[in-house]
């Protein structure tokens, strides 16, 4: 207890030597690009920034999934020459139903369907209900993929479609199962951000069934789509998709030579390019509509096979608009919409001023916390001043290392640790006192101040640690934040109390082997 | 200063009788607690953006600010804000606007799309720029309350096991009811300055109940010393010695961390709030270690606690 091999105190000054190394990155400029430089990372209430939480739509994942099943069940049946009636879906159990045109073709039905392919093992199972009907049911494990599927592919285009505006170090990351946050350092205004990710962007190319037009119920497999100019007309449109515009290869906003109007210009690749060619070959003369989120873009007549390739979108845009689309088009669709539940912004100003208000009560409450342990505590104090002063570094070095974010409560966090470090140097110093007055030799009182001090500082930095940790696991951004840095605080504490400060007084005694402490 | 101490708070071998003064510390406590529930009650908190839902955008404008123009701008872009208020410089306002009802279908989307709306409103002032503008659906505040308070709930808990693990239940149970105490003060102190209760301030208060605790387990720390020392000595007696001797140290540890949160009180922008809630916790929760928690101990624990110092488990 009261010895320190050189061993341990060469350890203990390398950690501290290594620390101020560690910070450093924080104030110089990097030397060169091979030496590792590591620095703290300001959060976006000091750097100023935006912060999105977007909600992926789980319940259009499902639908979508049974509108395609559904799709895929229609298109079995009538291949294998069968026929059904009543077609329905049920997004909660997640089934597709129908009726059997006679009972006696229930075996061929079920032998048809089982024939589908399937995107994973089980996907789903058919079987026939005891009303005679038959259901093809998703697995909820298969739907569970989708769904994680559906996530990760988000966030992947949420990163394409933000790369492609010019954002400096977005972040972008997944939070629970069916969120997702953006982080726009140095975006004040996300609007565009918004309505760039708001987007779905799903294009699709289906035929427009000219029957049905101006009926009410447009019976199956067929929609009313309202037009994008024209919400108010609607037109029917076959569910079922010819051409899918995540088949493009390029997109990129032109001017219509003869219009003189902005349109999106687009290019398919090879798989689309055949099934352009096949639809638009089968259905000369007819109507085909190209459906951009459920809205009708444009339903031009095909005149002729198109076999190139290319295609071109009109209908109404601006520059802004034509240019948004082709940039959404090459990004890709999202797998299910997404919508902003929350969002914060911080301007560069009070940014700035964020960052001086921590900065001076950093520095004063440095400041007050060392005049006061020199005033109270005397040579002991100056010994826990400078523990304090090495935790402040290894904190820095800490978050320097993990390359954390540091925001504005993560400051006071830094803060209040600090306050807090000296209350282990206090009962040492406390204990120790106590001791001399009932009688003992200093070595003896600071030995005992050591051994019984030791258990008391456990204790409380442990119970201090208990409410962080909770704090961590359900607290959000700055918050979290703030519990994390107390939480480094407290292990670094522990270090420059118990071993950096503790050696200092014990190396001044066994120098000076006083016969009175300063306490 | 280098060497000797220049200052102490108390002189050694202090013999003050803090629990003759057990009941009026205990009454006293408890008419502040009652008070602060009824001020819970009725006016009640102040929920923050976090926990209300809504919106808040912070306007800088050119020169002091003018609310009728702020007001009538809102106007053209059909918003109509819950309040326009001043905050910290004259040149500053705040714009809140209530969520929409969440009853109503697409709520989340019409919440984020205001945002943009009152951005709008702003661009038509001459020389305002948006210093902060966050809105918060439904959703997020309902789960970010459920949360904060889960957090409390929970730390709440893990403090009573520990310090049931490492002493006795006399000494959990006493810490935990002094801890509720304490935490209903604070939310009366919420009530009465005003102060908007969000998840920062949630981060206060479990600050505040961990710095408590961890004052309460250093008395506690020498009461149980005390305990194993004097085996005759009555339980008042004992708990008053081990708060006489642990004086100083309390005092001097509330002051580094009353020191430490002040200048973030005074400058410490928006956690200025948060910072003087800290300050009034590190007051009530050393004065509270002294004057409620050793007295309940000394309710609970006067039997059994001096019967057998380390009674079977």
């Amino acid at each position: 207890m009261m010895y320190y091999s050189r061993l341990k105190l060469a350890s203990v000054l390398a950690v501290c030597f290594l620390g101020v190394l560690l910070c450093l990155p924080n104030a110089l400029r990097q030397p060169a690009p091979t030496v590792p430089w590591r620095q703290i990372h300001l959060g976006l209430d000091l750097r100023g920034g935006s912060y999105l939480l977007m909600q992926v739509d789980m319940n259009s994942v499902t639908a979508d999934r049974l509108r395609t099943l559904a799709d895929g069940t229609r298109q079995a049946l009538l291949g294998a020459g069968l026929g059904y009636r009543d077609v329905a879906t049920d997004a909660h159990a997640g089934t597709v139903t129908f009726t059997p045109r006679s009972p006696s073709e229930t075996e061929a039905d079920l032998k048809a369907l089982r024939a589908m392919p399937m995107a994973v093992p089980n996907e789903f199972a058919v079987a026939q209900r005891p009303d005679g009907s038959i259901a093809v049911t998703l697995s909820p494990e298969a739907m569970r993929l989708r769904a994680t599927d559906a996530v990760t592919q988000s966030i992947e285009i949420v990163r394409r479609r933000i790369d492609a505006t010019g954002a400096v170090d977005p972040e972008i990351t997944r939070q629970g199962d069916d969120r997702i946050v953006v982080e726009l350092p140095g975006i004040s205004d996300p609007e565009r951000v918004k309505h760039l990710l708001g987007t779905t962007a799903k294009m699709t190319f289906h035929m427009v069934q000219d029957s049905a037009l101006g009926s009410a119920a447009p019976g199956p497999g067929v929609s009313l789509l309202p037009m994008m100019n024209a919400p108010d007309q609607k037109l029917p449109v076959a569910d079922h998709v010819d051409v899918d515009g995540s088949d493009l290869t390029n997109a990129s906003a032109a001017i219509d030579q003869q219009t003189g109007e902005w349109a999106v210009d687009f290019t398919f690749d090879s798989i689309g390019a055949r099934a352009f060619a096949a639809t638009t070959q089968a259905n000369v003369g007819r109507r085909f509509a190209i459906v951009l989120d459920n809205k009708v873009v444009q339903a031009p007549v095909i005149r002729s096979a198109i076999t190139g390739g290319n295609g071109q979108i009109s209908g109404g845009f601006t520059a802004q608009s034509a240019t948004d689309l082709a940039l959404l088009l090459r990004a890709g669709a999202l797998p299910a919409p997404l919508s902003v539940i929350e969002q914060r912004t911080i301007g560069p100003s009070l940014g700035a001023d964020s960052i001086r208000a921590g900065m001076i009560s950093l520095g004063v409450g440095f400041a007050l916390v060392i005049v006061f342990m020199a005033l109270f505590y005397g040579r002991f104090g100056w010994y826990a001043n400078v523990a304090l002063l090495a935790n402040l570094v290894l904190m820095v070095a800490i978050l320097s290392l993990f390359q954390a974010t540091l925001t504005l409560p993560g400051m006071a966090g830094m803060l209040l640790t600090l306050g807090m470090a000296v209350d282990a140097n206090i009962l040492i110093n406390e204990r120790i006192r106590e001791e001399i007055a009932r009688g003992r030799t200093p070595l003896a009182a600071m030995q005992a101040g050591f051994e019984r001090a030791t258990s008391t500082i456990l204790d409380s930095n442990a119970t201090a640690l208990l409410a962080h940790i909770m704090l961590f696991a359900f607290g959000t951004g700055p918050v979290q934040n703030f519990a994390l840095t107390i939480m480094i605080g407290i292990v670094t504490t522990l270090f420059t109390t118990l071993l950096l400060s503790r050696m200092l007084m014990v190396r001044w005694y066994a120098r000076t082997r006083p016969t009175v402490l300063p306490v | 200063m280098f060497s000797r101490p220049l200052l102490r708070f108390v002189p050694n071998g202090t013999k003050i009788n803090f629990m003759r003064g057990r009941f009026m510390g205990l009454a006293t406590s408890a008419v502040l607690s009652i008070a602060s529930v009824i001020l819970f009650l009725h006016p009640g908190l102040t929920l923050g953006l976090d926990f209300r839902g809504g919106i808040v955008v912070e306007v800088r404008t050119q020169g002091p600010a003018d609310f009728g123009q702020v007001r009538a701008a809102l106007a053209t872009q059909h918003v109509e804000a819950a309040g326009v208020q001043s905050f910290g410089a004259p040149d500053d306002v705040l714009i809140r606007l209530d969520a929409p009802p969440a009853s109503s279908a697409d709520h989340e989307a019409r919440t984020q799309a205001l945002v943009d709306s009152v951005r709008h409103a702003v661009a038509t002032l001459p020389g305002a720029q948006v210093l902060r503008a966050d809105a918060v659906g439904a959703s997020v505040s309902a789960e970010l309350f459920r949360d904060g308070m889960l957090a409390l709930g929970i730390s709440l808990l893990m403090i009573l096991g520990y310090i049931w693990f490492r002493f006795e239940w006399e000494f959990a149970v006493s810490a935990v009811i002094t801890l509720i105490l304490d935490l209903t003060k604070t939310v009366g102190f919420l009530v009465i300055t005003h102060f908007e209760f969000d998840l920062v301030m949630v981060a206060a208060i479990l600050t505040i109940l961990g710095y408590s605790t961890n004052d309460k387990v250093v008395v506690y720390d020498r009461v149980r010393e005390n305990l194993r020392k004097y085996r005759t000595m009555p339980l008042a007696e004992l708990i008053d010695l081990s708060i006489n001797e642990t004086l100083s140290r309390t005092l001097g540890t509330s002051t580094t961390v009353f020191l430490a949160a002040l200048p973030l009180a005074l400058f410490g922008a928006s956690l200025s709030s948060f910072a003087w809630v800290m300050l009034f916790g590190i007051v009530v929760g050393t004065s509270s270690s002294i004057f409620i928690a050793a007295p309940i101990l000394l309710l609970l624990g006067e039997k059994r606690l001096r019967r057998d110092s380390r009674p079977p488990r």
